[in-house]
């Protein structure tokens, strides 16, 4: 039937059509992201949170977007105006690129490559240029001192991520993200590895300049940090960026730890509903920890963020890699874990 | 004191995060206090100070007879009074009654001190302007509001709680 398309084209088409798949339901997501969290935090200061556009405030995200969309976009004028353009693009950009390799189902992956874990990590690890490149092309102190702040801690707390998924992959033995779900198979690996789990999401919040690590915004004393001279769609690409981000790490999260697309139990219904249903469930689960964690706890003073990551989250998982590596090589708990080799 | 080992315990255990997370966990089900303001109003007191009015006597007399007791007490000197006799029946009334609502402090001192129960603040706070003029409050005005809110001022006026 296609067979008057060139063969290279209609691969980029198909392509094409993935990353749509992909791209538009997580912009949405994102948009009611924002919306669940200013529910959510409402409703744990007992207040009840956008009531007003549509019902229960379920427009308020696109007017929102709307009112961004309609305001100027202005290059301040000591500011470097391409590295300023090019900084939201690349957040944007590089949190949007990470998702091709993450697994909705069995076989359900744009790329299923065997590196998944690098290289989402180097995606994640690349994102902190976005915003060194925002704080040091704004040309304004503030900004300077957000981007400097988010750099040391996106750093530090990258550490504590590497080492927790290392766990992960000695327990999975493999770097492939479908590979990692399905050795998921008997036992999730929050139950083995739970302190890795806790570590890996604290360091996920710092990674993501989530509350209560929001230091590189903390508005009491850098106004909004690093996006403090954007305005408009170009603010807009950060917000987008950062909450795009959050997704990514809570699906990561459920990947390396509460084993993906798998079902809870295969017990009667549960076992009908399709993969991608739970892999969107968890991903919700951890979003909503996500919202939770901000509502609860206040920011953290610098130096103390500073001392957890560099004093306490990485001896601690170190120290657990080392064990693990033990245990796992002297046989002491493979079945159970699901490691195979 | 707790020993060393239980403050390390309870450290790595987070035994405090989690007891601040369950904390905001029980208040999210809870009921919320929100009010939708301009459609929803809040409970006012019988004692609210809001907006002030010149009151009438049923016969439709003005109540105020220019003791000037409200001029004197205002501790922002908001009011002005001028006082002159009135021509056809030659009673004691104000030709002048100013007050300059941007400088009132709402104390209630002048309804306190006004021996004819004439100059009452009301339960209106709702007459924000769009200029500072509109805020410079004559007689008319007042007494005008006195008009539009005499049952709600009576009725307060004769609360039990006032």
């Amino acid at each position: 039937m296609l067979d008057w398309i060139p063969e290279e084209i209609l691969t980029f088409l198909i392509l094409c059509g993935q990353a749509f798949l992909i791209i538009i339901p997580l912009i949405l997501s994102v948009a009611y992201l924002v919306y669940a969290e200013r529910k959510v935090i409402a409703a744990m200061q007992l207040r009840k949170g956008p009531t007003v556009v549509g019902p229960f405030g379920l427009l308020q995200p696109i007017a929102d977007a709307l009112k961004l969309v309609h305001k100027e976009t202005i290059i301040p004028t000591k500011a470097n105006p391409l590295l300023y353009i090019i900084a939201p693009v690349l957040t944007f950009t590089l949190s949007l690129m990470a998702w091709a390799v993450i697994p909705w189902g069995e076989g359900l992956v744009m790329a299923d490559i065997n590196v998944g874990v690098l290289y989402l990590f180097a995606i994640s690890s690349l994102g902190v240029y976005g915003i060194i490149i925002a704080g040091w092309a704004s040309n304004s102190k503030y900004a300077f001192l957000g981007a400097l702040r988010s750099a040391a801690q996106m750093v530090s707390y990258e550490l504590a991520i590497g080492f927790a998924l290392i766990c992960v992959i000695l327990c999975a033995g493999s770097l492939n993200l479908s590979a990692i779900v399905e050795a998921q198979e008997k036992i999730w690996f929050v139950i083995p590895l739970f302190p890795m789990f806790v570590i890996f999401f604290i360091a996920t919040l710092a990674e993501t300049n989530r509350a209560p690590f929001d230091l590189p915004e903390a508005e009491a004393e850098l106004v909004a940090g690093y996006n403090v001279e954007y305005s408009s769609m170009s603010f807009g690409m950060f917000f987008l960026g950062e909450y795009a981000n959050m997704i990514l790490m809570s699906a990561m999260t459920s990947i390396f730890f509460l084993g993906g697309w798998l079902p809870l139990t295969s017990w009667g219904p549960f076992a009908y509903i399709p993969g991608f249903v739970w892999m969107a469930l968890k991903i919700a689960f951890v979003l909503f920890l996500f919202l939770w964690v901000r509502a609860t706890f206040p920011r953290y003073r610098y130096d103390q963020l500073m001392r957890i990551g560099w004093k306490v989250f990485l001896p601690i998982t170190l120290a657990y890699v080392v064990g693990l590596s033990f245990c796992i090589a002297y046989g002491v708990f493979p079945e159970t874990l699901g490691v195979i080799k | 004191m707790k020993s060393t080992f239980r403050v390390y315990a309870e450290t790595f255990l987070m035994k405090d995060l989690l007891q601040g997370m369950w904390m905001t966990l029980k208040y999210m089900f809870k009921r919320k206090v929100t009010l939708a303001y301009p459609h929803e109003k809040g409970h006012l007191s019988p004692r609210f100070r809001g907006q002030h009015a010149l009151r009438r006597y049923a016969s439709g007399e003005e109540r105020c007879i220019g003791c000037k007791l409200c001029e004197a007490v205002c501790p922002a000197q908001a009011i002005t009074i001028d006082v002159a006799p009135r021509t056809d029946d030659g009673s004691r009334r104000t030709t002048r009654y100013d007050i300059d609502m941007t400088k009132c402090i709402y104390c209630g001192l002048c309804e306190e001190s006004c021996p004819v129960d004439a100059i009452v603040e009301g339960p209106n706070f709702e007459y924000a302007t769009e200029t500072r003029e509109e805020l410079f409050y004559e007689k008319e005005k007042l007494l005008d509001n006195g008009d539009r809110w005499e049952a709600a001022l009576q009725a307060r006026l004769s609360h039990p709680r006032r």
